[in-house]
């Protein structure tokens, strides 16, 4: 079923994006979020846009993947929107009874809308284009300075890959499990909400029996390979930082300072 | 009236993704009622999907389904009847107990068929008993047992719906040589008593050879034979070819047969085996 | 003449109950392992041979009797880190002994737990990869491979840290036939090749068959050790414990049961048809 789509929505490609090291490409993910709710102006936020759309068209990412990243958000953005647009006080464009739309509150729902897109799909671009583990190790080395403050950096890191590992076995068991329970009748699809939650009993119960067993048995098959712990371990695999990624970061800061720039000269364009 | 009966049968994972998979492609199928079949295929060859099907797990992609002459996709058909009458027995059954007692696991599927108390407590005492469970065993929590004991705790769960077809995917992997003939022994013992379907899934062609009357031999997500089991050994080249072990006895005599001796096209059993040199040489055998 | 790389002396083990007694399990084990050999530990569930290999890297220590593994006393709990480098063990279920996301990582976990420079292990993981065949899946996820191919590649992961032995505690059990035929290759591959020592633990007889010494084992004790043909000949006193023995065997022991002069220590197929062309062209003189 799910056994051939990996998690967390990685899309394999050679792109320049996909080769950018993970650790650069999350903390330009977070300067890009940054730029996005630093702009102050329309010119800020278009300068936001087109970093995002050029980045995707570098990435070879399909179009309709960005449509699937925003599906989930759309609710959120039409609350937000209509949060802002009816309730900010200002010169009013249209009003019926009580109710009223002025060119802020109008404004800010444009300008909260644009942004929560780009961010969401900012946010995306990052999970498709840097597979799990690549994060899971940028996350670890971005991190492994906080070591000296007694941050479990190498065990917290040594979960989320393990985690990684075990979600599409744990998907397989659990469809086993389902369809067992099936075959003797169970019935997850009728009643109402304290019925279907009870019928997830058969389920769940055999499910984390299973995951404790596995987690007992990986640690001692780990053991048994001389794991201490984070002491003394190399790793197979460096992350390294390349030209390209300083060319990469180097366009981003150029954003930001742009961005800033826009802020500064112009900051009331228009009423925002 | 036919136990199990597919037309054109047919399913296909993943359908319109680049993983599209047909597992199971255009099975005829007929199965009368009261067989002791063995399902053999190596992996990927379909049998557990196949299988699937029968309770209605599983919906064609194309082609029919019949149990007792009943199409089990029909509109009107009640699919979770079905999964009382025909029993599914996965593999490793025991990782799907989750009850507090054995007793309560055992009693699952009865209880979800709506029976009385009483009716839930008989079938289970009865079906506990076919797996060779004592009454003590019925108090615990499933999880103090050994692997064996839940294995059979879970195969009693399913014996405890009566079913009138019983399917049995692997029962004895990972068990060895006394376990696994336990288990058969029961599952025979059980078919001969109630005289209900049973289809026997297995890699083992010496457990298909000992107990069931007629072979599915399964390949490539096809039926490559469906016979009565001396029919099918008598062809073990072309179940060889195709990438299934069989016993050591029917290989021996195959190459006796291949330096003209004259032995009996379909020797599969160890007592066969005997009787057959013995007969060569003139001779009786002093015990069976 | 090899060392010995394992010495096990008297060893007594029983697991702990309550109330601070012990369930008994190995009563009184003596075994030696010489270098460079290929031993099968051959026992039904319950007989001690799992419990057995667990002393052999640590795992479980002795409640009286010594066992050294490498020289090194086992139950010295500040040496486990070395025993362990020199002493791999790989396990009876694939998936919980694979760690990393994808297969190369997983491999490299080993000499990354030793410490070894980025260069190294990349040698390594490569060598190991390719003793096992399974170079080309180096990129795959751990989901996406059968059982087989998951064993090998936990093998791989064990030999990448270059031990003197592996210890293999039933590793086929969960296998399908293909799977058991592509691990017990892999095995044997490394032990004639690179002169690694095997433990193989397992209730299979057709895979004890392959080693070049079985030692038996029945209710915490060892029954019969030599070699296959010498084991395997003790058909009857298998039986009584439990096991079986390859059909090759039990045919021509049959048949000399009714008095037909057939040669012991058959063990294969081609064997068994041999000896009985020979008996059926002698004709009925040959039996009495």
């Amino acid at each position: 079923m799910l056994r051939d789509i990996t998690i967390g929505q990685y899309f394999p490609k050679d792109s320049l994006l996909h080769r950018l090291d993970p650790r650069v490409k999350i903390v330009l993910t977070l300067c890009y979020i940054i730029m996005l709710f630093a702009a102050s102006n329309p010119i800020g936020l278009i300068i936001g846009i087109v970093f995002l759309a050029v980045a995707y068209g570098v990435s070879g990412i399909p179009a309709a993947m960005i449509l699937k990243s925003l599906k989930p958000v759309t609710p959120v953005i039409i609350f937000t929107a209509a949060l802002n647009m009816f309730f900010i006080a200002g010169d009013p464009i249209w009003s019926f009874w009580k109710i009223q739309i002025t060119v802020q509150g109008l404004w800010t729902a444009v300008v909260m809308s644009i942004r929560i897109l780009c961010l969401i799909a900012g946010t995306s671009l990052l999970t498709y284009t840097t597979s799990p583990i690549a994060l899971t190790d940028g996350i670890e080395q971005l991190l492994d300075p906080l070591k000296r403050f007694h941050l479990p950096v190498h065990e917290l890191a040594m979960m989320m890959t393990i985690a990684l590992r075990f979600i599409p076995t744990l998907i397989e068991e659990t469809d086993k499990i389902i369809a067992a329970q099936k075959a003797r009748g169970a019935d997850m699809e009728s009643g109402g909400l304290i019925q279907r939650a009870k019928a997830l009993i058969p389920i769940l119960i055999p499910l984390f029996v299973s995951a404790f067993r596995r987690a007992d048995e990986l640690a001692l098959a780990m053991e048994c390979r001389c794991y201490r712990g984070g002491e003394g371990r190399t790793r197979m695999r460096r992350l390294k930082i390349q030209g390209q990624d300083i060319i990469c970061c180097i366009i981003t800061g150029f954003c930001i300072a742009a961005v800033i720039a826009v802020n500064l000269m112009a900051p009331h364009l228009i009423p925002m | 009236m036919l136990a199990i009966k597919t037309e054109g049968l047919t399913y296909t994972y993943s359908v319109g993704t680049p993983f599209e998979k047909t597992a199971v492609d255009h099975i005829d199928l007929e199965i009368e009622q009261g067989e002791f079949v063995g399902v053999i295929g190596h992996t990927g060859s379909g049998k557990s999907t196949l299988i699937q099907h029968f309770n209605g797990l599983l919906k064609p992609t194309s082609g029919r389904v019949l149990i007792h002459d009943t199409d089990l996709w029909a509109k009107d058909t009640d699919r979770r009847a079905f999964r009382f009458k025909v029993g599914l027995v996965f593999q490793y059954p025991e990782y799907q107990l989750f009850e507090e007692t054995v007793y309560k696991d055992i009693a699952f599927g009865p209880v979800n068929m709506g029976l009385s108390a009483e009716q839930v407590d008989q079938q289970v005492r009865e079906a506990a008993a076919f797996v060779g469970l004592r009454e003590e065993i019925l108090q615990k929590s499933p999880f103090e047992l050994s692997g064996g004991q839940k294995r059979r705790v879970a195969i009693a769960g399913v014996l405890a719906m009566n079913p009138d077809i019983l399917i049995l995917d692997e029962p004895t992997a990972g068990l060895d040589p006394k376990g696994r003939e336990k288990v058969l022994g029961e599952i025979k013992a059980y078919h001969k008593k109630r005289g209900n379907t049973v289809l026997l899934v297995s890699h083992s062609m010496e457990d298909i050879a000992r107990y069931a009357h007629k072979v599915l031999v399964l390949n490539r997500a096809g039926v490559m034979m469906y016979d009565d089991t001396a029919a099918v050994f008598s062809r073990a080249e072309e179940i060889w070819k195709g990438g299934l072990s069989v016993p050591q006895v029917t290989r021996i005599f195959s190459l006796l047969r291949e330096q003209g001796f004259p032995v009996n096209e379909s020797v599969y059993t160890m007592d066969f085996a005997v009787q057959e040199i013995l007969r060569l040489l003139g001779k009786e055998a002093s015990h069976a | 003449m090899g060392k010995e790389i394992i010495e096990a002396q008297n060893v007594v083990f029983g697991y702990p109950l309550e109330g601070g007694r012990k369930s008994p399990v190995l009563r009184d084990v003596s075994l030696s392992v010489a270098e460079g050999s290929f031993v099968a530990v051959l026992g039904h569930n319950g007989s001690g041979k799992s419990t057995f290999a667990k002393h052999f890297n640590g795992i479980l220590t002795p409640d009286s009797g010594t066992v050294t593994v490498c020289g090194i006393n086992a139950a010295q709990e500040d040496r486990l880190y070395d025993i362990r480098r020199q002493a791999g063990m790989v396990f009876q279920n694939p998936d919980n002994q694979i760690v990393a996301t994808i297969v190369e990582e997983d491999v490299a976990f080993g000499p990354e737990n030793l410490g070894l420079p980025p260069e190294e292990i990349r040698r390594r993981v490569d060598k190991a990869l390719t003793a096992v065949g399974m170079a080309e899946y180096m990129h795959h996820a751990p989901h996406q491979l059968s059982g087989g191919q998951k064993q090998r590649v936990a093998i791989a992961g064990v030999i990448a840290m270059t031990p003197r032995c592996i210890i293999l505690d039933e590793p086929t059990a969960m296998l399908d036939p293909q799977g058991r035929r592509e691990v017990m290759e892999a095995i044997k591959k490394l032990n004639q090749e690179q002169g690694i020592t095997i433990i193989l633990i397992t209730h299979y007889m057709e895979e004890a068959a392959q080693a070049d010494r079985v030692v038996v084992m029945n209710d915490g004790r060892i029954l019969l050790d030599g070699t296959p043909r010498e084991v395997f000949s003790h058909v009857q006193e298998l039986k009584d414990v439990g096991l079986d023995v390859p059909q090759a065997t039990e045919l021509c022991w049959r048949l000399r049961q009714e008095g037909c002069n057939l040669p012991e220590g058959i063990l294969t197929e081609e064997e068994c048809a041999q000896a009985l062309a020979q008996l059926l062209e002698v004709g009925p003189h040959a039996c009495h």
